[in-house]
C-alpha cells in the first residue's frame, strides 16, 4: 500500500513525549488525563447541541416543515439558544421527593454515557481507552443509564415518574439480551472483543458485507433493539408524553432535565457509534479485498470522516424510524422482544457458529 | 406446525407494512412536498386564512351601510359567558309605528370562547365569523367592540312576490 492511513497515534504520541520532557511521569498522567477529559466534554457538549438540532431539522422535513429557522442562518444557533434558556431556569426543588437521590439521577445518567463513550475507536489511533474486552464494557456501562433512570422515576415522589422509570426498567432489561445477542455475532466473526482489532478485521470488506445475510440480519435486530434501550421512539414508553407528561423526568426542570435530554442524544450516538464500529467497519475506509486501485482512492478520505460519516447515516435511520412509527405500547413492546427479537436472535447465533464454523463467509 | 408458518408469516407480515411506512416518510425525506410552515409576521402581505377561521365576530355592513340585525338579542340569550350585550332603541317605520331596532351590538371579544353559538342561532345571518386574529392591544378595554356601525339601519327584506 503506497498511502498510510494518518494516525492520529503519531499526534497523541508527540503530545506525550512532549509532556514527559517536562514533567514527572505521574504528572504526566494525570494532565493526559485533564486533557482527555476537557477534549470529551467540549465533544460531548457540541455533539448534544449538534445532534438536537439535526432532529429537530430531520422532523421537520419528513413532515413538510421547514424547522428552526429563526436563531441564525438555517436556524442554526437554536439549541444554542435553548441551552441558555435552560442553563438560567429555575431549579425547583419537589416537596417530599428524595433530595440526595433527585439531583444525583442525572449525573448517573450522564456519566454513563460518559463511560461509553471513552471506548469508542473515532479514528485510526483516536481512542481513549483500548480495553480488550471493548464490547463488554461498552454494553455493561450503557446498561448502567437505566440505574440512572430508575432513581429519577423513584426519587421525584410523582406517579408519572415512576410508572416511566418502570416502564424504561423493564424495557432495557428486555431489550439488553437482544443487543447483546447482536453484537455478539459481530465478536463470533471476527473473534475479538477488542474494538480496534474488529476495526482491523474489517479492513477487507465490512462486516456487513463479510459476512452477508446472518450479519445483515444481526444488524437489523441491533437496530431495532438499541433503539428500544436508549428510549427513543417508537419505543420511547419511558416519556411518553401523550400519556405520562414526560415519564421519568417530569419532576425536572432547567439544566437537570438538559442533562437527561443531553445523555439521550448521546447514547444515540453511542449505540449508533457501536453499529458502525461492529458492522459497518469503524473509521475503516470502504475496501473491497483485490480491488487495490479502488481502495487506495478510498484512503484519501480521512478515516475520522468516514467514522462520523457512517455514524451519523445511522443516526438519520433511527431518526426515521422516530417519525414513522407510533408508540408501542408496554405489552406490544414486551411481546416484540421476548417473542420475536430474542428467539431470531438466538437463531441467528446458531447461524452464525454454523457460518464460520464451516467458512462460509468472506475472507 | 401451521403456528410455526403463522409466526414467520407475521414477522413477514409486520416487517412489510413497516417498510411501507418508511417508504412515505423517507420519500418526504428525499423530495419534500409542498411546505406547509407559515414564516408568519413576514408574510402578513400574502397571509390566506381559511374561510372557516374563527378570528372575531363581526357584523357585515352592505354599501348602503345597512346590516341585517334587527335587534332580537337571540345571540345575547345563547352566549354562555355573556360576552354579548344588545341595546335597542325605538325607531319609527314607514307607517310611523314605533319599531324595535339594534342602537348597540356590544361584544366582548375578550371574554369570547369562539363556540359559535351566536352565530349558529341568529335567525337573520347577521352576524358572522371574520378572519383577523390580530387582537393584542395594550389596554383590554379595547377589546369590546360595538359591531354595528354608527349611523346604519336595517336592511329591508326584499318582498317575495
Amino acid at each position: 500500500m503506497i498511502l498510510e492511513i494518518y494516525s492520529f497515534s503519531t499526534l497523541t504520541s508527540s503530545i506525550d513525549e512532549g509532556l514527559n520532557s517536562v514533567m514527572a511521569p505521574w504528572l504526566v498522567t494525570l494532565t493526559e488525563f485533564v486533557i482527555v477529559g476537557i477534549v470529551f466534554l467540549l465533544f460531548y457538549a457540541l455533539l448534544g447541541l449538534f445532534l438536537v438540532y439535526l432532529e429537530r431539522k430531520v422532523c421537520a422535513v419528513i413532515q413538510n416543515r421547514i424547522g428552526p429557522n429563526r436563531v441564525g442562518k438555517w436556524g442554526m444557533f437554536q439549541t444554542i439558544a435553548d441551552l441558555i434558556k435552560l442553563l438560567m431556569k429555575e431549579l425547583i426543588t419537589i416537596k417530599n421527593a428524595d433530595k440526595f437521590l433527585f439531583n444525583l439521577a442525572p449525573f448517573i445518567v450522564i456519566i454513563t454515557s460518559f463511560m461509553a463513550i471513552a471506548a469508542l475507536p473515532f479514528a485510526k489511533g483516536l481512542q481513549a481507552i483500548d480495553l480488550n474486552i471493548g464490547i463488554f464494557y461498552v454494553m455493561a456501562v450503557s446498561s448502567l443509564g437505566v440505574v440512572g433512570i430508575l432513581i429519577a422515576g423513584w426519587s421525584s415522589n410523582s406517579k408519572y415518574s415512576l410508572i416511566g422509570a418502570m416502564r424504561s426498567g423493564a424495557q432495557i432489561i428486555s431489550y439488553e439480551l437482544s443487543v447483546g445477542l447482536s453484537l455478539l455475532a459481530i465478536v463470533i466473526f471476527s473473534g475479538s472483543m477488542q474494538l480496534s482489532t474488529i476495526v482491523e478485521s474489517q479492513a477487507d470488506g465490512w462486516w456487513i458485507f463479510k459476512g452477508h445475510i446472518p450479519a445483515l440480519f444481526a444488524f437489523v435486530l441491533y437496530l431495532i433493539a438499541a433503539t428500544a434501550e436508549i428510549n427513543r421512539g417508537p419505543f420511547d414508553l419511558a416519556e411518553a408524553e401523550s400519556e405520562l407528561t414526560a415519564g421519568f423526568h417530569t419532576e425536572y426542570s432547567g439544566i437537570k432535565f438538559a442533562f437527561f435530554f443531553l445523555a439521550e442524544y448521546i447514547n444515540m450516538f453511542i449505540v449508533a457509534a457501536i453499529a458502525t464500529t461492529l458492522f459497518l467497519g469503524g473509521w475503516m475506509p470502504l475496501h473491497i479485498g483485490g480491488w487495490e486501485g479502488f481502495n487506495q482512492i478510498m484512503d484519501y478520505i480521512p478515516s475520522i470522516v468516514w467514522f462520523f460519516g457512517k455514524t451519523f447515516v445511522i443516526i438519520y435511520i433511527i431518526m426515521w424510524f422516530k417519525w414513522t412509527f407510533p408508540r408501542l405500547r408496554i405489552d406490544q413492546l414486551l411481546n416484540l422482544e421476548w417473542k420475536y427479537l430474542l428467539p431470531l436472535n438466538l437463531m441467528n447465533i446458531v447461524l452464525i457458529s454454523f457460518v464460520v464454523l464451516i467458512g462460509l463467509y468472506f475472507k | 406446525m401451521n403456528s410455526v408458518v403463522r409466526y414467520f408469516t407475521d414477522i413477514y407480515k409486520g416487517v412489510t407494512s413497516l417498510w411501507t411506512g418508511m417508504k412515505v416518510t423517507g420519500k418526504y425525506f428525499i423530495s419534500p412536498g409542498e411546505i406547509v410552515t407559515e414564516q408568519y409576521p413576514e408574510n402578513r402581505a400574502t397571509l390566506k386564512m381559511e374561510d372557516r377561521f374563527k378570528g372575531e365576530v363581526i357584523m357585515p355592513h352592505d354599501e348602503n351601510n345597512q346590516h341585517k340585525c334587527t335587534g332580537c338579542g337571540i345571540c345575547e340569550v345563547n352566549c354562555p359567558n355573556g360576552s354579548i350585550e344588545i341595546i335597542t332603541k325605538k325607531v319609527p317605520n314607514e307607517q310611523g309605528k314605533m319599531v324595535r331596532a339594534i342602537d348597540k351590538h356590544i361584544y366582548h371579544l375578550s371574554m369570547c370562547t369562539f363556540c359559535e353559538l351566536c352565530i349558529k342561532t341568529c335567525p337573520f345571518d347577521a352576524i358572522t365569523w371574520g378572519q383577523d386574529f390580530e387582537h393584542a392591544v395594550f389596554d383590554r378595554t379595547r377589546l369590546t367592540r360595538v359591531l354595528n356601525r354608527p349611523g346604519s339601519s336595517l336592511k329591508k327584506k326584499e318582498v317575495k312576490s
